[in-house]
């Protein structure tokens, strides 16, 4: 409890900028998901809702437990994993070495800032149907939708990294007996290691959103497809339950890259 | 090794024009020599010793390093910035290998000589730190350690110690001193701080300002086997006051203005 009252005090709570305790973190980020659930709960059992509108918190865990008995909610899980991993990694690997030429070589950047800026504020669901059109329904269409869909995001990220890298690090190494070549790969894709892992960590978000909404469209399985089978049987409890499940795994990557930041580039971490 | 420059001018093009900002400097630096060329900020000294390196092009005149005209940077021209120019993800170790790295040299020859000049820049015991866990005057000496490593015919250093507070400093310019007896490298470098510049160098290069001239040459005759006490010599003094009246002839605002009259474009 003396946490608690510590919590109350507003010359604690309300310091601008400044660390607050251990505790007192683990205390507020726990109360973070704890005070929705119980709003959630008070909500559903005293609110006058139906419960086919909001299902209690037990009626979502039971409708959980029953989509993992039937073996749809690891089907369709691994099935949108899947498509975002392909698509993602694709786009990923095509942005690094675009994003460092692009901010390496302001020639490169001139030829291709443009179009790629362009291109990049046509919103990614808007390509489904002409994906359908050419690709029809399957694999290949989700994980194209996914690839336009980040690639461009993932570039831009990486070329801002590459023209923030400080001058004198290229010169010096110039100095040092450095060809161009070897600055490329030597220091400029090192020293951004730390920016392609947090703009991959960004940018993921948007390749799982874009997932669930190229199968709400169209599709035969995966989390979205499975919503838009609930919603046609009224099935909000396994609506919601896919809900939680695309947050989780949202939040299970988000920290896995921080993790994979920290592990990989002990250099750059409280630079 | 001998490092000639002659008839040096650059001048940079702006919106209001062009303006000069070195004007026929002619240099030079011979083997296991200690030079410093001293100016105040706008003398073009950065500049100068960018086209050294080969960073930047002069407009006219000359570069020569061994009879060999200076036509882009190479290893044979170390630098030591102002800046940390450290890699942030090696380990000094690494970071002390990476020139001998990049010249192809096998991986226990790389080594051996990082160890060496670790050994005589003192660092020895932070081999396997990464720089970030160093303080500003270790950054720099494993700069310095890094540029010695490709045995450079001149090692040149553009104001390395102006980061550093005044007592790391002095620290600075004693290991730079000792490193420079033990090794005998040949060193242009280059400070605003005359006191500095008295202290490391057999000979001095004072640059005015607006454009960058070589208004006078010193030849400093202190003995080489110098220590901070030095300081207090009263010919110390005498060369740091010369010197610095010097610069205070040419640098005020006003005369500025009147040599040049774009003077505030710099």
């Amino acid at each position: 409890m003396t946490t608690n009252s510590k919590l109350l005090k507003p010359t604690i709570f309300w310091q601008l900028a400044e660390e607050i305790s251990e505790s007192l973190k683990w205390v507020l980020m726990t109360l973070s998901i704890i005070i929705p659930l119980v709003i959630w709960l008070l909500v559903s059992s005293f609110a006058p809702i139906e419960s086919v509108f909001l299902p209690s918190p037990l009626a979502v865990i039971q409708a959980l437990v029953n989509l993992w008995q039937q073996g749809f909610l690891i089907q369709d899980t691994v099935t949108s994993f899947l498509r975002v991993v392909g698509g993602f990694f694709l786009g990923g690997f095509c942005a690094i070495p675009l994003g460092i030429l692009m901010g390496a070589f302001p020639s490169i950047r001139s030829l291709t800032e443009p179009v790629i800026g362009v291109v990049r504020y046509m919103p990614a669901p808007a390509f489904i149907p002409l994906l359908v059109i050419y690709l029809g329904i399957g694999e290949t269409s989700k994980v194209m939708l996914i690839f336009i869909g980040t690639i461009f995001f993932n570039t831009l990220m990486i070329m801002d990294a590459v023209k923030f890298i400080p001058k004198e690090l290229i010169e010096v190494t110039y100095t040092l007996g450095g060809l161009r070549k070897q600055i490329l790969l030597q220091v400029i894709t090192p020293y951004i290691i730390p920016n392609i892992l947090d703009a991959f960590r960004i940018n993921m978000a948007a390749a799982w959103n874009l997932v669930v909404v190229a199968e709400l469209l169209a599709a035969d399985n995966g989390l979205g497809k499975r919503i838009v089978l609930a919603q046609k049987f009224l099935r909000t409890d396994e609506i919601f339950a896919c809900l939680i499940v695309l947050g989780v795994i949202g939040f299970a990557l988000d920290l896995s890259f921080r993790l994979l930041l920290r592990w990989t580039c002990k250099w750059s971490v409280n630079r | 090794m001998h490092l000639k420059i002659t008839n040096l001018n650059k001048s940079f093009s702006t919106k209001r024009g062009s303006i000069v900002a070195l004007k026929d400097i002619n240099m030079h630096v011979e083997t296991s020599e200690f030079v410093c060329a001293v100016g105040a900020s706008g003398s073009g000294k950065s500049t100068l010793l960018r086209m050294i390196a080969g960073l930047e092009t002069p407009t006219s005149g000359k570069i020569t390093v061994d009879g060999t005209e200076v036509k882009g940077p190479g290893a044979d021209r170390g630098l030591v910035f102002q800046s940390y120019t450290l890699y942030p993800w090696m380990t000094v170790q690494k970071n002390v290998e990476f020139g001998l790295k990049l010249q192809g040299l096998p991986q226990k020859e790389r080594w051996e000589l990082a160890c060496y000049y670790l050994d005589i820049v003192g660092l020895t015991q932070f081999a396997d730190s990464l720089p970030k866990e160093l303080s500003g005057g270790m950054k720099q000496r494993v700069a310095i350690a890094r540029s010695l490593a490709c045995h450079p015919k001149v090692l040149l250093m553009d104001e390395p110690f102006g980061a550093l507070d005044v007592q790391t400093k002095e620290r600075m310019q004693e290991y730079l001193i000792e490193i420079w007896q033990r090794i005998k490298c040949s060193i242009l470098m280059i400070t605003h701080d005359v006191e500095e510049a008295v202290f490391l160098a057999q000979r001095i290069y004072v640059l005015s300002a607006r454009p960058g001239t070589i208004q006078q040459e010193f030849t400093i005759e202190l003995p080489e086997n110098r220590n901070y006490k030095i300081k207090r010599e009263p010919a110390f003094y005498h060369y740091t006051d010369t010197i610095l009246e010097l610069l205070r002839g040419t640098n005020t605002e006003e005369s500025a203005t009147q040599i040049s009259p774009s003077a505030d474009l710099l």
